[in-house]
């Protein structure tokens, strides 16, 4: 039981202190990718050790949503931390409290309150990201939806913990259709949600053209501290769903032990380090889409999933 | 052969199968020409990686000869001749209309994919259980891709593109149900299609040539080669 609580925490403390970690090792690989040094790997806790120090600025005329958005931005993130399979294959301490769909609830829910807070200031530029990325939103949903309707029709469960295991037992699962269909509809839904390169520039600092970016406008220190870090582990959390859950529990431990655990941080790092390879390719050989092509991105990301979907129903 | 590398020979051509479905799904939404024909080409090693992998399963050398006829026939002849027969600038066009916007026809092809679930099922249940596979329903699905394909696309390269689909779906649910189909019948397909992508492709020529674009959705009125029109037509 106690060692539950603790392996729960080590999970916490792995998000918490490497998701900064994750985004400044993509963007030194993307610079890399492009021929330029780029900055240090270390920039994203360096820029967050400098806002936490700087004043924090609120106009007088935003309600209490836009001061609480950054703490809710900050904790969903540590919530679903708490659910996922990050470091361990058997459910933790906290896990009873919900399942995959739980999780995304959770997730969307900083979503929301930072579209609220984009809105609330009234700053020109805020309300136009969050109404777009309402629509990026709006057209990823029916895709997790399928995602996780087929994963609970294949698995017969949306637990992570039983749904992980039966992608590799016995191992020919793994090349199954509807599990290589759906590991690539994911990974269509983690580019539009974490604001990747086909539909959102995560560098771009040109306000018309922003969808992610804009909504964080009005903060600053404190605020703006808080509210990248949580997009940070926003985006490692989502990385350990697709990697742990959706494609394989490979590397995480198995046995109740703190060695084990311990023993899966850098494996699991591992895994995050090669789908970081992949999206430095998807990233530097894609454009990213007019507003309107998004439409058809996410359109593809729906057919991959339903398409998955209908390869289990075709398997007799 | 064991159970377990049974079961994996399954899956993968499972897999191929499935990929076979999106990439029929692709062609029905690319917008380029060069990226339809692409996707044709991977969706026909594809085919040939189903057949190869059924051949394995079930031990026919048939399937082996279906597999090598297609790797040959479609990905390497078909753009080749295309290349040669049907005009250059077809390529460099990025954007080709269709009849119906994009995710409109995707919507419509997954219900035409659906559709073609519930016609494979029948099927399915009247063969033995070591035809049950899923290249029946997904073939059907490519056939019915294609024949989709064919009414929404205005360009004459992806309806040539549409009707080779077709015969793919076609192929892809001969091969899990006649394992012991004779080469030379094979071949024959083969050679059929290669033909209709020559003739499609001087014609496409000719239509460039007559009416100078290749879009012959637009082409719906018929014209008379005979006198230049008068001014007074013009602005009609």
């Amino acid at each position: 039981m106690f060692n539950r609580i603790l392996f729960n925490l080590f999970q916490v403390i792995v998000v918490l202190v490497f998701a900064p970690l994750a985004s400044g090792v993509l963007s030194r690989l993307k610079e890399m990718v492009q021929s330029k040094r780029g900055p240090s790997i270390l920039q994203p806790y360096r820029d967050l050790w400098k806002l936490f120090h700087k004043d924090e600025i609120v106009s007088e005329e935003s309600s209490w949503i836009f001061r609480f958005t950054p703490y809710i931005v900050f904790v969903t993130p540590i919530f679903v931390a708490l659910l996922i399979p990050v470091l361990t294959n058997y459910p933790l301490f906290f896990a009873f409290m919900g399942d995959m769909l739980g999780g995304g609830f959770v997730l969307s829910l900083g979503g929301f309150f930072a579209a609220l807070a984009a809105v609330d200031t009234a700053n020109p530029y805020g309300p136009m990201g969050a109404s777009r990325t309402r629509m990026v939103g709006f057209l990823a949903e029916p895709v997790f939806m399928i995602v996780f309707f087929t994963v609970s029709f294949v698995a017969g469960s949306t637990i992570p913990y039983i749904v992980q295991e039966k992608w590799v037992t016995p191992l020919a699962n793994f090349f199954a259709p509807s599990h290589v269909l759906l590991v690539l509809a994911f990974l269509m839904l983690i580019l539009a949600e974490g604001g990747r390169i086909p539909v959102d520039n995560p560098t771009g600092h040109f306000e018309l053209a922003m969808i992610d970016e804009s909504k964080s406008l009005e903060y600053s220190g404190r605020g703006m501290a808080l509210m990248k870090w949580g997009g940070h582990m926003k985006f490692f959390v989502l990385m350990c769903i697709y990697l742990n859950v959706l494609v394989t529990p490979w590397g995480l431990a198995r046995e109740q032990t703190t060695g084990a655990v311990l023993m899966a941080i850098p494996l699991v790092l591992f895994k995050i380090f090669c789908l970081l390879l992949v999206l430095v390719c998807i990233e530097s050989s894609l454009s990213k889409l007019r507003l309107f092509r998004i439409t058809e991105f996410l359109g593809a990301a729906f057919v991959t999933s339903v398409a998955a979907m209908m390869a289990r129903v075709f398997l007799p | 052969m064991s159970e377990t590398t049974n079961q994996l020979l399954d899956n993968l051509n499972a897999l191929a199968a499935g990929l076979f479905l999106l990439t029929a799904f692709g062609i029905v939404a690319m917008r380029q020409i060069r990226g339809c024909l692409n996707l044709f080409i991977v969706q026909s090693l594809l085919l040939a990686a189903s057949a190869a992998l059924l051949g394995l399963r079930h031990q026919s050398e048939h399937l082996y000869g279906v597999a090598l006829v297609n790797v040959i026939s479609k990905p390497v002849i078909v753009p080749w001749l295309l290349a040669k027969t049907s005009p250059a600038e077809v390529y460099t066009r990025r954007e080709i209309d269709q009849a119906l916007n994009i995710p409109t026809s995707l919507l419509i092809a997954l219900a035409l994919a659906i559709l073609a679930y519930f016609l494979g099922t029948p099927l399915l249940n009247s063969v033995g259980p070591d035809f049950r596979g899923p290249n029946v329903p997904i073939g059907i699905a490519g056939l019915l891709l294609g024949a989709f394909t064919l009414t929404v696309r205005r360009e004459a390269v992806p309806l040539l593109i549409g009707l080779l689909v077709m015969e793919n779906g076609a192929f892809l649910t001969g091969i899990s149900i006649s394992r012991n189909l004779p080469l030379l019948v094979e071949l024959a397909i083969a050679t059929d299609g290669l033909i209709i992508v020559f003739i499609m492709g001087v014609l496409t020529r000719a239509v460039q040539k007559h009416a100078g674009t290749t879009a012959v959705g637009t082409l719906a009125s018929l014209k008379e080669a005979a006198p230049e029109p008068t001014p007074n037509e013009v602005t009609k």
